[in-house]
């Protein structure tokens, strides 16, 4: 285990390209889902104060 | 089995559409990815040249291709939108953008840190290198002339038409390291000719490679959802949509 950590004395640029793409992936994601959660919100505030009826996709 | 594409290309239809896509590309990304750790960390042999140094090239060679190839699917769509006037396509265009940039930098990021062990130097003003860094310095750009402009519509076509001019830059960066002497290799993937490195690698690094395009997906199709509720707030179909009516 402490071999495959060591990356051949390699560690510190293997980790290093790993771990930080790792965490814009995962800031990426969470930013992501917290812009999609502000919107819904923002639109619920936008919106009417009476639930509207549904409307039925494509039909009219 | 007919579909009717032009039924998607509103985003009243293509929002609920996009929501269905989301999990598939999301668990085919992670799945692939285990895969390709799996492969690429565990069961790939040491470079007899590099070492374990090497390894770094089944995230480095992935998000530098799928950097060119979201600004390519980004330029595309603005060219749709700036042809048809479609609001959806520039949507997708603008939901490209940071999935670019970021795709953008860890290729520069994971390049630099193999660079180190292997050249000597963390960079070099070299062709391949430079380009790549414009081609990050063009999503920013995209993203800034975006915020900048207050009329979406207007920031529309100004994004579509900034994003073709900087097609340019793709090829440029695909062919540099053919047409100067750059410190970057070459390509060991070629169109036509056998990839010059041993299959096992290969294998892990076109699994990273889907992992990243399914991704790229997963995270765009999310993120087009976001712009489409921001910017249709206040139609009647957003309003009726069930997240939005349980408050």
């Amino acid at each position: 285990m402490s071999e495959f950590l060591a990356m051949g004395g390699y560690a510190f640029y293997v980790w290093g390209a790993y771990g930080v793409t790792a965490l814009v992936i995962v800031i990426e994601v969470f930013a992501v889902r917290a812009r999609a959660r502000a919107a819904l919100e923002e639109a619920r505030l936008a919106g009417p104060e009476e639930p509207v009826p549904t409307i039925t996709p494509g039909g009219a | 089995m007919a579909i009717n594409w032009y039924k998607y290309s509103s985003p009243a239809t293509f929002y609920p559409l996009a929501g269905k896509l989301i999990p598939w590309f999301g668990w085919a990304a992670a799945i692939l990815t285990v895969v390709g750790l799996v492969i690429g960390l565990g069961i790939a042999p040491t470079d007899f040249q590099q070492g374990e140094a090497y390894r770094i090239i089944f995230i480095h060679v992935p998000s530098a291709w799928m950097s060119m190839f979201i600004y390519l699917v980004m330029a595309f769509w603005g060219a749709m939108a700036l042809g048809f006037n479609t609001r959806l396509s520039a949507m997708m265009a603008q939901s490209l953008a940071p999935t670019g940039a970021l795709m953008t930098f860890i290729a520069l990021w994971t390049g630099s840190l193999w660079g180190r062990p292997t050249w000597g130097t963390y960079w070099a003003w070299d062709a391949r290198m430079t380009s790549e860094l414009i081609l990050l310095f063009l999503y920013l750009g995209v993203i800034a002339l975006r915020n900048a402009i207050d009329d979406p519509r207007r920031a529309d076509r100004a994004c579509a038409v900034l994003s073709l001019v900087g097609a340019i830059n793709i090829p440029i960066i695909y062919y540099s390291v053919k047409w100067w002497n750059t410190l970057h290799q070459g390509s060991s993937i070629n169109i036509g000719a056998a990839p010059k490195m041993a299959t096992i690698m290969l294998t892990g690094m076109l699994v990273m490679s889907f992992a990243a395009w399914f991704y790229a997906i997963a995270v765009s199709l999310h993120r087009v959802r976001a712009i489409i509720v921001e910017r249709e707030r206040g139609s009647a179909w957003v309003n009726a949509l069930r997240e939005v009516r349980a408050a």
